[in-house]
Parts: C-alpha cells; sequence; structure tokens
C-alpha cells in the first residue's frame, strides 16, 4: 500500500574524490528498504563490521545524505525536507543506539532524556500531563518509575538505562524505531526484557521497527524478515523462517554456522566450506518469499 | 589427595576484596575449583560476577585499590600466592599466560610483531645466558605466527595494519610462546566478528592440545562456552554457583541461577516468547550473608549454602531456599 | 508522586553532605586541596591585614625611608615596622596587604573576561563549523603568533596617563582571551560527537540549547581550569609590564613594587625585607593557581569522573 519510509537504491561512499589521499569506500552498494504504513514489521539488517549496516541505519534516519538515490518518508525525499515536516520526521523515526551509557548526558538526571523531547515537541501542556506520560512509557517497559525517576545515569544498570531509551522512543509514539544494537553492550539476561519491550512495541502499538545487528539468533526471534549485508552488498533477504532455516547464499551459511549456539550438541563449524572470498563476492540473491 | 601428585590448576577458596571508600567491595568471595592439565574451563557471569577480577587474580595482576585477601592458587605443587614477586614475574607467560581482553588494544602500536614476540622471550631469559642468536629468533618467530595461522612475514608488520582478528592471533602467540601450562583467556573474541570469532578460538583450541595445556575461558558468551569448553563455572555475585562439565550442566542444570541463565539464552532452533530474569544484579557493597541469589527472589536464607559435589566433577552451591526457582 | 517537598532541615543536610563529600574528594585530590590553601592563607593575609594594621601606610613618605624590619623610625617616634620600609618611605607590610588583592584583582578581571569571550567564540566556532570555524580559527592562530607582550605594551603606553588597577585589568584581557578559545574549542568538537548531544539533537533540541544546556555543564571543570590558568597567566603579564614600568603608578601591586625595586637597587643594597615579600607571595599565588589548574584537570577526566 502506501509506503511509510523506503529507501530506493542508495549507495554512500566515503572517501575517495579527486583531492583525497584516501581510499573510495564504498558503505552502501545499492540497497533498497520498504516499510510500509499498513502491516508494521519488524525488519532486521545483520551484518558483521564494515557490513554497512550502521551507515545504512544513519541514511534511514536521515541523519547522513545518499551519494546515489534516496531516501523517501510518505513519499517525500529526506533531503528535500525543511521546517515542520522534518521536525515531523524527526519526531516519527526515533533511534535506540547501542551504547547505553554515552546516550546519556552525564551531568543530568535520567529524567531529562525523557523530559527534554515531550518539552521541545510539545507533547504535554502541563507538567502533570508530562509525568503521567513519562510514567507511564517506564512502566510499559517494566520499569518502577519511583525507582528510576531521579537517578543519575550511573546509577542504573545497563539494562535498566537502555529500558528508559525504549521507554523515550515510546513517549514520542513514533512511527517507526530504529535501533541499532541495542542489547550488544547488556548482559545476557537482561536482553531478553529489553527485546520483549520492542516486540511488543510492535505488536501491541504497531510501530515498524528497523533491528540493526550482528547476533542472528536475537535477530531471529524478534524479526519478521531480515537482510544480509556483506560489505555494503546485500546478499540475501527475506523472511525470517526461510533464511535462517534454509539459507541459499554461501555467506548467510558461513554466518550461520559460525554462530555458538548455547547447545553442546549442536557443534559450530560443520561446514566444510572455507572463507573463499570468491564464494563470498558471489552477487547477491536478493529478496526470496521461500 | 596430595598435593604433589595433582597436575593443573587447582584455586582454593580465593577471595579477591577491594578497598573502596564506601567500604569493601567483596568482589570475588571463596571460590574454589580444580582443572586437570589439557582441560578447558569456562568461567561464565554476568557483569558483578567477578570473573574479571578472578582471571585478574590468576594471574597476580590485581592492583590497588584490589587485593588478594585469601585462599591459594596451585599450579601443580606450587601456590603461585607464595612466590615472590620476581618469581612471579618469570612464571607469567612461562607457566601461566593471558589472553587479554580486546588484544587490539594491548599491542604496543609502534612496535613491529615480531619484536612484541620477542619481548617476551627476552625477558625470561636467565642472566648470564647468551643471547639467542639472530636466527633462532627469527625461527621462532615464523613457528609461533605460523601455529596461529598466521603468514610468517606478518611479523615485520605492524598492528595497525593488521584486521581484529589477526592481532587477536598475535596475542595468542605471544601467551603460548613460552609453553606455559595454563593460559587464561579474558574473553578473548568479544570484539571480533562471528564468523573470525569461530576461527579464532577454533586455533586456541588446536594450540592448547598441541601444548596440553589448560585453558580457563572467562566470559559472558554461554554459547561460546557451549561450543568450546569441556568444563563450566557459573559465577554470580562473587561466588560460584554451580560448576561441571558442560554436557551436564547445559542438560540438566541444578542451580536456579544456571536454570534461568540458560532459559534466558535465545535460540535459532524455534521463535519462544522470551524469559528473562527478574530483578538485578545485586550491588557488590556490604554484600550480607548467606544466599545472594535468595534475596533476588525476595527470599532468605542467612547461612552461606554450602558447597557440595553432587555428582562426578559437578559441584553447586546448594541452597534449599531457592532450589526450586525456574524448575 | 515524582515531585517532593523539602523541609528546611533536608536543605540543611543536604548541604552539609555536600560540603563534607567536597572536603573528602579535596583530600583525595591533594594539588587541589594544597593549591587552595595556598590561596587561602593569602586570602586570610589580606583580611586580618585589613582588620588589624595601619593600611594607609603604602602610599609613599608616611614613614621613615629605609629602615630593617621593626628598626626604630626616629620621624615618626615609633618602634618600627614588621617588615620595614623602602626607600621612599612605603611601610612594606601595609604595601603588601594592600597590593595582592590588588595584583589578584588584575588577574580576575583578565581571567573573566578572557574566558567569556574565548568560550563563546569557541563554542560558536565547534558547534557551527564551516565558514564561521574557519573565519575565528584564523583569527585566534593569527593571534598566538602574535606576541602578546607586545600588544599589551603598545596598549599600556597609550593608555598611560593615571592608569588605574581596573585599565590594567582589561588591558590584559586584549590578549587574555586567545588561549581558551583555542583548548575550548578542541574540546566542544569532541563534545559534539558524543551520543548524547547527537540525541539532543533528535529529540528537537535547538543548537543553543545544545551549547548551553547539554555541552557547557559538562565542560565546566575544564572551563574552570582554563579560567585559572587564565588568571595566572594575566597575573604574569600584569607583573611583566609593571617590572617595566607600564603599570598603575600609583597603586602598590606586587608588579609595581617590584619595578621600584629595580629603581632602587634594593639588591645592592642587602634590602631583603623590600625585594623578600613581593617574590614569595608571587610564588605562593603562582603555585597555587598551578596546583589548583592540575586538580581542575584531574577532575575533568572523565576517568575519574565516573567515580566521583
Amino acid at each position: 500500500m502506501g509506503s511509510l519510509l523506503e529507501a530506493k537504491n542508495v549507495t554512500k561512499i566515503f572517501g575517495g574524490g579527486l583531492f583525497s589521499k584516501e581510499e573510495e569506500l564504498i558503505a552502501v552498494n545499492d540497497i533498497s528498504i520498504n516499510l510500509e504504513v499498513e502491516n508494521p514489521k519488524i525488519i532486521a539488517i545483520a551484518g558483521e563490521s564494515g557490513s554497512g549496516k550502521t551507515t545504512l541505519a544513519r541514511l534511514l534516519l536521515g541523519l547522513i545524505d545518499p551519494n546515489e538515490g534516496s531516501v523517501e518518508y510518505l513519499g517525500k525525499n529526506l533531503k528535500e525536507m525543511k521546517g515542520k515536516v522534518r521536525r515531523d520526521f524527526r519526531r516519527e523515526v526515533q533511534p535506540i543506539f547501542q551504547d547505553p551509557y554515552g546516550s546519556y548526558n552525564p551531568f543530568y538526571k535520567v529524567d531529562h532524556v525523557l523530559y527534554s523531547p515531550i518539552k521541545n515537541f510539545k507533547l504535554a501542556s502541563k507538567g502533570e500531563e508530562a509525568r503521567n506520560m513519562v510514567e507511564k512509557a517506564l512502566e510499559l517497559v517494566g520499569l518502577v518509575p519511583s525507582e528510576t525517576l531521579g537517578r543519575l545515569p550511573h546509577q542504573l544498570s545497563g539494562g535498566q538505562r537502555q529500558r528508559v531509551m525504549v521507554a523515550r522512543a515510546l513517549l514520542l509514539q513514533p512511527r517507526i524505531i530504529l535501533a541499532d544494537e541495542p542489547v550488544s553492550a547488556v548482559d545476557a539476561s537482561l536482553r531478553a526484557t529489553i527485546l520483549d519491550s520492542v516486540k511488543k512495541l510492535n505488536n501491541d502499538l504497531g510501530i515498524s521497527v528497523i533491528y540493526v545487528t550482528h547476533d542472528l539468533t536475537t535477530a531471529y526471534q524478534i524479526s519478521d524478515e531480515i537482510m544480509i549485508l556483506y560489505k555494503g552488498v546485500l546478499k540475501e533477504a527475506g523472511p525470517v523462517e526461510v533464511v535462517i532455516k534454509n539459507p541459499k547464499h554461501p555467506y548467510t551459511q558461513l554466518l550461520i554456522d559460525s554462530i555458538p549456539q548455547a547447545n553442546p550438541k549442536l557443534k559450530w563449524g560443520k561446514l566444510d566450506i572455507s572463507e573463499t572470498q570468491e564464494l563470498l563476492d558471489q552477487p547477491g540473491i536478493g529478496w526470496r518469499d521461500s | 589427595m596430595s598435593t604433589s601428585d595433582f597436575k593443573g590448576l587447582r584455586v582454593k577458596d580465593l577471595k579477591v576484596y577491594y578497598d573502596t571508600p564506601e567500604g569493601v567491595v567483596k568482589a570475588v568471595d571463596g571460590i574454589s575449583f580444580s582443572l586437570v592439565q589439557g582441560k578447558r574451563l569456562a568461567l561464565v557471569g554476568e557483569s558483578g560476577s567477578g570473573k574479571s577480577t578472578l582471571s585478574m587474580a590468576l594471574m597476580r595482576l590485581t592492583r590497588p585499590p584490589g587485593r588478594i585477601a585469601d585462599g591459594n592458587i596451585f599450579l601443580d605443587d606450587v601456590d603461585i600466592l607464595d612466590l615472590d614477586v620476581e618469581e612471579m614475574r618469570l612464571s607469567r607467560l612461562s607457566e601461566i599466560s593471558l589472553v587479554p581482553q580486546g588484544a587490539m588494544n594491548s599491542l604496543n602500536p609502534v612496535l613491529k610483531i615480531k619484536d612484541q614476540i620477542l619481548d617476551g622471550l627476552f625477558d625470561h631469559q636467565v642472566s648470564g645466558d647468551k643471547k639467542i642468536s639472530k636466527d633462532e629468533q627469527k625461527t621462532r618467530v615464523s613457528e609461533l605466527l605460523t601455529a596461529v595461522e598466521l603468514l610468517p612475514s606478518v611479523g615485520d608488520m605492524y598492528p595497525h595494519e593488521l584486521s581484529g582478528g589477526m592481532k587477536q592471533r598475535v596475542a595468542i602467540a605471544i601467551a603460548t610462546s613460552m609453553d606455559p601450562k595454563v593460559i587464561v583467556a579474558d574473553e578473548p573474541t568479544s570484539a571480533l566478528d562471528v564468523v573470525v570469532q569461530r576461527t579464532v578460538m577454533q586455533t586456541l583450541g588446536r594450540l592448547q592440545e598441541g601444548l596440553e595445556a589448560s585453558i580457563v575461558l572467562v566470559g559472558h558468551d554461554m554459547g561460546l562456552v557451549a561450543q568450546f569448553a569441556d568444563f563450566v563455572g557459573v559465577m554470580y555475585a562473587g561466588k560460584m554457583v554451580e560448576l561441571g562439565p558442560v554436557n551436564s550442566v547445559f542438560e540438566k542444570p541444578l542451580h536456579p541461577y544456571t536454570r534461568l541463565l540458560i532459559r534466558s539464552l535465545p535460540t535459532l532452533e524455534n521463535k519462544e516468547d522470551f524469559i528473562g530474569i527478574p530483578g538485578l544484579p545485586p550491588p557488590l557493597l556490604n554484600l550480607p550473608p548467606g544466599c545472594t541469589f535468595c534475596t533476588r527472589f525476595d527470599r532468605e536464607n542467612k547461612n552461606d549454602p554450602p558447597w557440595k559435589e553432587v555428582s562426578k566433577d559437578h559441584w553447586i552451591s546448594e541452597c534449599n531456599v531457592c532450589s526450586d526457582i525456574g524448575k | 508522586m515524582t515531585t517532593s517537598t523539602y523541609t528546611e532541615t533536608d536543605w540543611k543536610i543536604r548541604y552539609k553532605k555536600r560540603f563534607f563529600n567536597f572536603l573528602r574528594y579535596v583530600r583525595r585530590n591533594p594539588s587541589l586541596g594544597v593549591g587552595l590553601g595556598f590561596l587561602l592563607s593569602l586570602f586570610l593575609f589580606v583580611v586580618i591585614g585589613y582588620a588589624v594594621y595601619d593600611t594607609e601606610r603604602f602610599r609613599p613618605l608616611k614613614t621613615g625611608t629605609d629602615l630593617a624590619p621593626f628598626e626604630y623610625d626616629s620621624k615618626k617616634g615609633r618602634d618600627g615596622y614588621p617588615l620595614g620600609t623602602d626607600r621612599q618611605g612605603r611601610d612594606v607590610m601595609s604595601v603588601m596587604i594592600v597590593g595582592v588583592p590588588l595584583t589578584i584583582q588584575i588577574g580576575l578581571i583578565a581571567g573573566i573576561i578572557g574566558i567569556t569571550v574565548g568560550t563563546v567564540l569557541a563554542f560558536v566556532a565547534a558547534y557551527f563549523g564551516g565558514w564561521i570555524d574557519n573565519i575565528i580559527r584564523t583569527v585566534v592562530d593569527v593571534g598566538l603568533t602574535i606576541p602578546g607582550i607586545l600588544i599589551l605594551i603598545l596598549i599600556a603606553v597609550n593608555l598611560q596617563s593615571g592608569l588605574t588597577v581596573t585599565q590594567m585589568g582589561l588591558a590584559v584581557s586584549a590578549v587574555a582571551w586567545v588561549w581558551p578559545a583555542r583548548t575550548i574549542r578542541s574540546q566542544v568538537l569532541v563534545m559534539r560527537e558524543q551520543l548524547y548531544v547527537e540525541i539532543a539533537r533528535l529529540s528537537g533540541t535547538g543548537a543553543i540549547s545544545i551549547m548551553f544546556k547539554e555541552m557547557l555543564p559538562n565542560l565546566a571543570p575544564y572551563i574552570g581550569a582554563s579560567f585559572v590558568g587564565s588568571v595566572a597567566s594575566a597575573i604574569l603579564a600584569s607583573v611583566g609590564l609593571e617590572a617595566l614600568g607600564l603599570g598603575p603608578f600609583d597603586s602598590p601591586t606586587l608588579g609595581m613594587t617590584i619595578y621600584w625595586n629595580i629603581q632602587f637597587s634594593s639588591i645592592l643594597h642587602g634590602m631583603w625585607w623590600w625585594f623578600g615579600p613581593p617574590i614569595v607571595v608571587l610564588a605562593i599565588i603562582f603555585v597555587g593557581l598551578f596546583l589548583i589548574t592540575a586538580g581542575l584537570d584531574e577532575w575533568s577526566n572523565p576517568r575519574l569522573r565516573k567515580r566521583v
């Protein structure tokens, strides 16, 4: 139906150019994604370091511009957005970053990160209304407001800080949440709770989620669809059950084979595939349905 | 059992405390385990469990305000805590060595790789001996690099010319350069991509078997543990709660924390609801005595749970009050 | 639920707690403690001096001339002065009591103006980048290469007639803003890349708010250390100018005292009570300020901040 956020054949190149000594790096090479207005999904963008997934995320957030192709929100090109339209976009597409400590200004209590957008986007007219919004959002992510508000960032655990970030994203009632490695820096036992909140955002509130990660296991658990990136190129994409259970591209197969599963009976490294560059550089097979 | 028979690493009731202005933090509070020579032990825990403190203590690299408050660390029949400073310095690398976390940052950026490998070797020469000849140096460096599956030409490169995986392999080469008895690996692959992680761990494993050395792998990735280790010790709030063969612990975890931990791990087998562990790991400052895990679930056991061997080589911290959680 | 009302005792308890926390921190940071101690002792010296001593005697010819400490003043018929007098009849003790705050005042005026101008320029340049940054950066870099003393001499010579202490301060401030502008700009450049700044931007916070509310509070210790450094260099510059004879002639600032010392060859005459005190006091000021800078530096280091 209507497209919500769409990247159309975006390419992003760093360095290079006539006067630069640096070699040209094609961080993102001709990639397209489409999030629809109806049917909000969770799409995972998976890849290792250097795959271009973070650059793609920043392109989607409008923090950088593509060299080729375009990113459109509700049909409008991000590059051309100004004023109110751009502010609306900023409000409706919210990030959750990987670093649960750096996301907070150490000078302020964690309340700051929650009340600040309410004030800037004028989401509540009175202090009491704002407080209700904040408390409700915290409860939705499983935090107790009286134990969380009024604390300085270093007084909360990494998992709590990350959950406050999810609450913040909720507060703004965005249409899309872009989560960049939201649980990598968090303890294993807390990851489940955070990912659960993210899944609830999609199920209960109809928010589309783009989940950028290198961890295929969590990607499998919460996403509907998955895109596998390698060196800026899309190698394979499709419904997550199909791609993970029956990978077709050699790179995907290699990735899945290398995952250390928490079950001593399922050994890794069973594939005899050696990392010959040719196999991995094989062109992507695009989106599959089965 | 007579101490002179045992070959391997034996830790007895080790305690490492930190003296902070707010009080004593008992980061490691009475840990015991035995690791037979040639086997792989993984120590897992989350933040605040004490595992990094433990790995530093095994190398006697604890820095103030931390101190080793009590206990023994036996390497074969020698308690390394009894050695004097010079003897310990010589033992590091030759008897017990460390593959540090984030080796990419522990390599000296202005020295060539071969100089960093030789650095440790030179340091351990008994004074008065003639220096190793240039030819022997070259051969040794080649051997070590080949053993970690790097080309000998890497020796002439600088760290910034290498990838993350290659740097980690260099760190492994340095750690095994003197054929140590025990290798302590502190989250050796945490910064690496999944494919590189597997190949580096496989290299480490092959080397370790070749040297018939023991490995103590410290980390929080249960998946890595399942794939790599023979034994696993689960740490919580400075104490060990379960220790046993990897197959038994994963199949039938006996301590509630292990049970909940394994259950919270996502798998690739089927999509299911997430079950995290409720509550928070406890702050380590001024911990009350008794079972710490109980307090996470609003239960109480004021007596320190005993450390018991419930089946062959399988030990748990047995607390009756919380043992049913997660069943 | 989240608002709380403070009773009066709560406030008192909070401030007492903050004070003791500060003292405990000072114990862990000896540089800061000793530095503050030095300055505090000078402060007490001045305050007590004004309270108990006759400070009018800093003017020339208010006493007999050339008297050693405690030597009998035949002209006034009294038992002498603790630090003796100089060759123009100034009571050296009065000179010190009056002079110390004057010199420090020059340092403060120049320091405050310097830091304020420097900080504003630094923030504007670093945050907005582009051509604004280029212009400011060029001006600052050129300013750094011109010897400050030249500019100061030019200014001082032109203001010669009846130069007051305040004018002295303003003159030095003309060069005091350059170095802070440069160093604070680097800090802001780093801070601009922090994740929380990006999140503030994505939360709709405007540029000015980001500068004042997000970045400035975190830079406060660094700016504080810069300020203390500025004050120290301003004092040094002013003493240099005054020693050359380009200072406020009617005021007994430390630098002017040194000037008179030079004019009257006090060292050759062995008048240790006249050249000694200003040198000792200047040493205390500089060492004290330096230690405070070192202490503040340690505090603003992020590695340490996480502990506190």
